[in-house]
């Protein structure tokens, strides 16, 4: 490697700055900014000529972001095409959004919608409090040892797959072996099998995933509680505060950024339930009201090998998906000074 | 933290022991499940848990975890699943820090160009079809590599990693410029050292990730010899073909209980030997998470930075 070492910082002295005698020398104002722009091109090249080894630490990245995120992107064409899988996408031929027509047209995507439409309030009901509860909860715990003990085991499914987790709710739900039907037969219900009750499978996945999320959610929450200044609460105990006063008016509002935030979030991935858990746990009884985009994108193209369909099916949540985001971070920010961006 | 200043009043302790018991309760709903399973896989058959609560067998057999250890199919998926942790690890590693620390350069010409073609892919993707059918043109089908590669790029990862070298203080390379470090040299003795703590957050996740993912193994693999430790579970769990032996050890002990004879090994149930493979499956995560979770504790709050 040449030696690189001075220069490195663009020194102005370093640089071909013209002196004033050139700069004033220019007929008109456009010359001279052609003169200019032409320099600093000149700089940016030399620069970057000088800094090339940086270019081969980027190249790895460069590759594989190329490779298999955007080859990826160009590759949402085939939802626009008849796909000839021996020609590929540029062999194949433009049809007009014939798939697009036939996804509006499908019974099975309406229903995908509606379900992740409503996994997405069911999740923002329960799934999405959940932790700042458990974070409360905590927080009122004095004795440390206790607190930490809850907090470490209930970060435990959040290292696990849904694969594991998949078998122990099954296991937990099981006729035969399970805890949960007995613990119904011991409030007076009649056990069933929760598994394959349509009625009952959004409740449970909501339930699962929200068991399995809610420990590790409560990390944010009692970082942003940590950083209450305890002067709050000493003024508060002067002025005579009861406990639940304190958290309505001093930690809850110490939440508020990190809670809108979260939200914000949430609320960018609304057609986005996580294939995970519903894959992991479903089956025929249930499609028609558990099934959501990635599981159906997963039948269709995968398993079914319909590229085209499922491709557009998937470009539809992913599109949406991001104007949603997009929309929800443009009101958080007019309202609050907080956003993501 | 709750403070001692707030006066108590009976309805205060009345909460404290309410919160305390919800809190247990809901620690337990976690530990119990995991209890049963240990249970299970060393239950005989007469003693496996039954309908209700089960803390304790009657009877304890290790004969699924004989079963277990001894079976070909779960040594080649722990091989298997090692495979994609080491490797894919390691390349994570390299391909993060080589792209942070060269985007942490403010005055590196295309910088902007290329953060930003990072950052768009954490927002739009070409989704799961795309992907797999460039895997099959490319001919990584069944090949153990397209798990290791696949996810080695990561926006996030390379994002928080140069925000965390941007942190450090620029007059300790300032000075070494003027010592006459080469840019290599300076990245060996000063960055790379100094991004220790980064690093090990990324290699802690990294590795997780790893081992707990299973989506990729199954669309990119098929072949059984192949096969990653999660999907074998998943085949116990989903009652498929758990076992590629599963059909043979049916038909010997068929054939075996024809000539009056009944090995001892043919009992042990499916749910033991599910129950033995799960906990292997579990097994180093349970065992490291106690001593690693601050560390994850630490990356979420380095992600939580803006960008």
């Amino acid at each position: 490697m040449a030696d690189l070492s001075t220069e490195r910082r663009d020194q102005p002295s370093a640089s071909p700055s013209p002196s004033v005698g050139v700069y004033d020398s220019f007929a008109t104002e456009e010359e001279r900014a052609a003169f200019l722009k032409q320099v600093l091109r000149k700089q940016t090249v030399r620069r970057a000529w000088r800094m090339r080894d940086f270019y081969v630490l980027l190249a790895p990245a460069v590759v594989l972001l190329f490779v298999f995120k955007y080859i990826p992107m160009y590759g949402i064409s085939i939802a626009f095409v008849d796909y000839n899988i021996v020609k590929g996408v540029l062999g194949s031929t433009w049809n007009n959004f014939k798939w697009f027509d036939w996804v509006f047209g499908d019974p099975f995507f309406w229903r995908v919608l509606r379900n992740t439409a409503l996994l997405a309030v069911l999740r923002t009901i329960v799934s999405f409090p959940a932790p700042i509860i458990l974070a409360l909860l905590l927080n009122e715990v004095r004795v440390t040892s206790y607190k930490r003990t809850v907090q470490s085991v209930s970060y435990l499914p959040h290292f696990l797959s849904w694969i594991v987790l998949s078998g122990i709710v099954r296991e937990l739900l099981s006729m035969q072996s399970g805890v949960i039907p007995y613990l119904m037969e011991q409030v007076g219900m009649e056990p069933f099998p929760v598994l394959t009750a349509p009625e009952l499978f959004r409740g449970l996945i909501i339930a699962v995933t929200t068991w399995q999320s809610v420990g590790w959610g409560t990390i944010v929450f009692l970082a942003a509680l940590s950083g209450v200044d305890p002067q709050l609460y000493e003024s508060a105990a002067i002025d005579g505060t009861n406990r639940w006063q304190n958290v309505i008016h001093i930690t809850i509002p110490a939440l508020v950024p990190v809670i809108t935030i979260l939200f914000l979030l949430s609320v960018g991935n609304i057609l986005e339930f996580g294939f995970d858990p519903i894959f992991n746990l479903y089956n025929s009884n249930v499609y028609e009201v558990i099934d959501v985009f990635e599981t159906l994108v997963y039948r269709s193209g995968i398993e079914g090998a319909r590229y085209s369909y499922a491709t557009a099916v998937q470009l539809f949540q992913n599109a949406v998906g991001l104007v949603v985001l997009v929309g929800a971070n443009q009101i958080v920010r007019r309202y609050s000074e907080y956003g993501v961006w | 933290m709750a403070n001692p200043l707030v006066r108590v009043t009976p309805l205060g302790r009345a909460f404290d022991v309410a919160n305390y018991l919800f809190l247990g309760l809901f620690a337990l709903s976690i530990l119990y499940p995991f209890w049963t399973v240990v249970t299970t896989s060393l239950a005989s058959p007469v003693s496996l848990p039954g309908r209700g609560l089960h803390l304790w067998n009657d009877e304890w057999r290790i004969e699924a975890w004989t079963f277990v250890f001894k079976e070909n199919a779960v040594g080649t998926a722990y091989l298997n699943t090692l495979h994609r942790v080491v490797f894919g690890t390691t390349l994570t590693l390299f391909v993060t820090f080589c792209a942070a620390y060269a985007l942490s350069k403010h005055n590196l010409p295309g910088r902007g160009v290329i953060t930003f073609l990072l950052v768009f892919t954490l927002f739009f993707h070409g989704g799961i079809i795309p992907t797999y059918l460039l895997v099959r043109n490319l001919g990584m089908i069944n090949s153990r590599w397209v798990l290791v590669v696949l996810p080695a790029i990561g926006a996030f990862n390379i994002i928080i990693t140069r925000n965390f070298i941007m942190t450090i203080d620029q007059a300790m390379e300032d000075s070494a410029v003027i010592d006459g470090a080469s840019y290599w040299r300076i990245m060996f003795s000063i960055f790379i050292p100094l991004s220790r703590p980064v690093l090990a957050v990324i290699a802690l996740w990294t590795v997780v990730a790893h081992w707990n993912a299973w989506f990729d193994g199954l669309i990119y693999i098929t072949d059984k010899d192949k096969r990653i430790l999660q999907l074998l579970l998943r085949d116990i769990v989903q009652r498929l073909q758990g076992f590629q032996t599963d059909d043979a050890m049916q038909r010997l002990v068929e054939e075996l209980r024809a000539q009056g004879i009944e090995p001892d090994w043919a009992r042990i149930p499916h749910r033991s030997i599910q129950a033995a493979t799960t906990l292997i499956t579990i097994g180093p995560v349970v065992l490291f998470y106690p001593f690693i979770q601050k560390y994850f504790v630490k990356g979420v709050m380095l992600g939580s930075v803006k960008g």
